[in-house]
């Protein structure tokens, strides 16, 4: 095969459509938006819908691993507001330096994600159950541990630098870009390779494409489930850390709902919910094509109740475009 | 000289079933050793306790001479042991280099990331030895059942394995390929791999194999040299006991009324122009390897998958068949090949199943159950079908897997269904089962019911229809009457593909 011909088959590879559709209707929303209204345009407008996505986009990314192997976690949005509280109480209660309060985030993330998966691979517990008692259990532990209040990081000063800081306008300052979408794009480059390039990830789709195979190929099946879901833990742990710092507080009441928002991000990106499939650059475009969604309907004053019904729309479509593609 | 596998007194249960009783193998290196046996004799299951996917609950098993513990399927490659599976055990999105490295994928300089450029080199290498014309990037779901097949046995040899154990390797493969096979199993015979063959295919077991041991319901029988040994005695130690005969294969009934008529069906790749009619009291045979499309064919008529064209007939009429229940209206019935997962409610009880089709004629008011009614229904069918079971409220999942099929068919005879398709109706059930399905589809046929019966088993094939049918990729390439019809004339239509040219390269 010459490259032309390579370029040309990746090109038109089934994959690379979704992605081109799921970009196409990104852009295609941008420029309605932006018709629509001429404020959506503007710099901070484009700054405010990039930081929303931050958030969302890292859960999607932990979920677009744990989906990729057939499986689902409905604890991430409780699990990141976790994360949040451990950081508050290791940092604020405890008065810890900053670096142990960003550890103990992703450590406890990691851990909450070892426990899912220990639930899932060890104690044949299905994924959607597993990670919907995990989502509760985690729900209960956050307001318990922060006594249902806030836990605010008015001792830490860096803490709000991680997600509202910009270290790219600090070089270039016409291009004042929070760290939150810089650690979301870190995020995306890092997952991708290791989804891409690693043992990890090539085990990631095995198992969403023939877990049996994989099995019979002697591949201790039950620990690299563990030790996805762990990988999605720790990630969660990061999000954790991007709302904290950018709402300046832990926020124990906040976080469910936001696993729907990001399987929904992983589903529009043309991951398949059955596994086997999907990309790390697919979920960031479902998660921007989300925020736009929002932003731009809230811009053009529609009622937060029809946002949402569009939204819910908007899923069912991205489904339904996946399913026409594969029966051709 | 020490036997390079010898197993001793291995015993193996499952929950209900004790699937080996004390059982012994032993394999020489550089041997290739038949496995025989009848469907559910423990070939595989005692394969699989050596390749580590099941373990033993009793016994010994000796590699070399040494006493050796085989946990897991991992062991048995640390050991030397490969296996191909009866089953294909590929992973469809994943590339051919992907499936052939899944578990020991090479790594590059960082030992972080996977060398891919080395594992498609390597891949080419196998490929190479195995003079196979395949892109080691192509995706698995991709490539045909047959390149599937050779795919398996890629990864099997790229383990370096000493003891290759294939469990019907050439179910889906065409005469070609065979041969291919045999080629590359003689070349690691002569570099002193021991190799355990399972075949149902009589002629290759006398080309290929040096010894043969034979199962029969979970027991070791006997183990002899292959060459010396007529395989009517082989069949005898397989069989072990009476069987029902047909009277052979039966006239083709010509003159009856035409039930149903299908033409010029077309669904994608899978069917291509295919033709049929089945007559009143007439059993048609559709004969052809794996993937043929005989299932796909099947499901189409009975509207289970969409076609792209075509015509079907119910004695003259046309038909709109646009799903199950259309098809069913018009009194035709599908067995699936796959009981448990299409066929059967396995949680629930006998009766239930047996009425689960018909559930409208059993209710009151259009919405309560008459159980009576329905006992009654279920236990006449029971009674007449000869179905095993402690009572109809047994749960179907405890019953055995011929009684099982029993059921479904009773499912459908509750139906009043004229035309009967059969996929693989003794798949996975024991030999004397087996015959009281042949004798219950004979029975059937007889009071005026159409039937089309599905099967892999030429031998079987041969023995139920009147007239048998042979698909090859989609297309119909033959037909004939079973009288006078030979396995040999099957396989050969069987294997009459349009895409020879390109299947391998020598």
């Amino acid at each position: 095969m010459s490259a032309y011909q390579r370029l040309k088959a990746s090109f038109f590879s089934p994959s690379t459509r979704q992605k081109l559709l799921a970009f196409g209707s990104l852009v295609g929303l941008m420029i309605f938006f932006s018709m629509a209204s001429p404020s959506f345009m503007q710099a901070d407008n484009m700054v405010g819908i990039l930081q929303a996505t931050a958030v969302n986009g890292v859960l999607a990314i932990a979920s677009t691993f744990v989906i990729i192997t057939g499986g689902i976690d409905l604890s991430v949005g409780t699990l990141m507001t976790f994360c949040a509280v451990m950081a508050g109480v290791f940092l604020t209660y405890w008065g810890l330096p900053f670096y142990v309060g960003v550890a103990a985030a992703i450590f406890f993330g990691a851990f909450s994600g070892f426990v899912s998966g220990v639930l899932i691979a060890k104690l044949k517990i299905p994924p959607f159950i597993a990670t919907l008692g995990m989502m509760l259990l985690l729900k209960g532990l956050s307001l318990v541990i922060s006594g249902t209040k806030p836990i605010y990081f008015n001792d830490t000063p860096e803490f709000p630098s991680i997600s509202q800081d910009s270290l790219i306008g600090y070089f270039l300052p016409d291009l004042p870009i929070p760290n939150a979408v810089l650690i979301l794009f870190v995020v995306a480059v890092l997952s991708s390779l290791v989804l891409n390039k690693t043992v990890l990830g090539s085990y990631t789709f095995a198992l969403g494409s023939n877990e049996e195979a994989v099995r019979l190929s002697g591949v201790n099946v039950d620990r690299w489930k563990i030790i996805i879901y762990s990988l999605g833990g720790a990630i969660c742990g990061i999000a954790g850390l991007l709302i904290a710092s950018r709402l300046n507080s832990a926020q124990p009441a906040l976080g469910q709902g936001y696993e729907l928002d990001a399987i929904a991000a992983v589903v529009i990106g043309g991951t398949s919910l059955s596994g086997g499939a999907g990309t790390i650059l697919g979920t960031i475009i479902g998660a921007f094509i989300m925020s736009v969604l929002t932003n731009g309907l809230r811009i053009m004053s529609v009622a937060q109740e029809w946002q949402t019904v569009v939204t819910g729309v908007i899923i069912i479509l991205a489904v339904y475009a996946d399913i026409l593609r594969k029966r051709k | 000289m020490t036997p390079l596998v010898s197993i001793q007194n291995l015993s193996k249960s499952f929950p209900g079933v004790r699937a080996l009783n004390d059982c012994r193998f032993e394999l020489l290196a550089g041997e290739v050793h038949a496995l025989m046996g009848e469907n559910g004799a423990g070939k595989s299951t005692l394969m699989k306790v050596l390749a580590g996917v099941y373990q033993k609950d009793e016994g010994e098993i000796r590699i070399d001479g040494q006493l050796v513990d085989i946990p897991n399927p991992r062991a048995a490659q640390a050991l030397g042991i490969g296996i191909i599976h009866q089953e294909l055990n590929l992973m469809n999105h994943r590339s051919v280099a992907q499936n052939i490295f899944i578990g020991r994928e090479p790594r590059g300089r960082s030992g972080v990331f996977i060398d891919t450029q080395k594992m498609e080199r390597d891949t080419r290498a196998i490929f190479e030895r195995l003079h196979l014309d395949l892109d080691p990037r192509t995706l698995v779901g991709d490539l045909t059942v047959a390149r599937q097949q050779m795919v398996e046995i890629a990864k099997a040899l790229s383990f370096d394995s000493r003891v290759l154990i294939m469990d019907e390797p050439t179910a889906a493969l065409n005469n070609a390929e065979i041969e291919d096979l045999f080629r590359i199993i003689r070349q690691l015979k002569s570099h002193g791999a021991g190799i355990v063959y399972i075949s149902h295919k009589m002629d290759e077991l006398k080309r290929i194999s040096d010894r043969a041991t034979v199962m029969r319901d979970g027991q070791y029988i006997a183990t002899v040299p292959t060459a010396t040994t007529s395989m009517e005695t082989i069949i005898s130690m397989m069989v072990g006991r009476a069987l029902f005969e047909s009277e052979g294969p039966m006239a083709p009934a010509m003159d009856h009324e035409v039930v149903l008529e299908v033409r010029h069906l077309n669904r994608g790749r899978t069917i291509k122009d295919v033709n049929f009619v089945v007559r009143k009291g007439e059993i048609l045979g559709f004969a052809g390897l794996m993937g043929a499309g005989r299932t796909e064919v099947a499901r189409a008529v009975f509207g289970a998958d969409k076609v792209d064209s075509g015509e079907i007939r119910v004695r003259g009429e046309m038909v709109p068949i646009h799903s199950p229940a259309d098809a069913v209206k018009r009194g035709i019935g599908y067995l699936s090949e796959d009981r448990k997962h299409f066929g059967l409610a396995t949680g629930m009880d006998v009766e239930s199943n047996i009425v689960l089709a018909t559930m409208r004629r059993f209710l009151s008011l259009g919405f309560f159950l008459k159980r009576p009614v329905i006992r009654e229904t279920a236990a006449r069918f029971v009674k007449q079908l000869g179905i095993k079971t402690p009572s109809v409220s047994q749960k179907v999942a405890l019953l055995s897997g011929g009684n099982q099929q029993k059921i479904v068919i009773a499912k459908w005879l509750v139906r009043d269904c004229e035309i009967l398709f059969f996929d693989e109706p003794t798949r996975g059930i024991d030999v004397g089962a087996k015959s009281e399905i042949y004798k219950l589809l004979h029975a059937l046929a007889e009071q005026g019911r159409a039937i089309v019966v599905i099967s892999s088993e030429l031998p079987e094939v041969l023995r139920l229809s009147h007239r048998i049918l042979v698909m090859c990729e989609g297309r119909v390439t033959g037909e004939m009457p079973a009288l006078g019809a030979t396995q040999e004339q099957i396989m050969q239509l069987a294997t009459q593909r349009e895409s020879m040219a390109n299947a391998v390269v020598h």
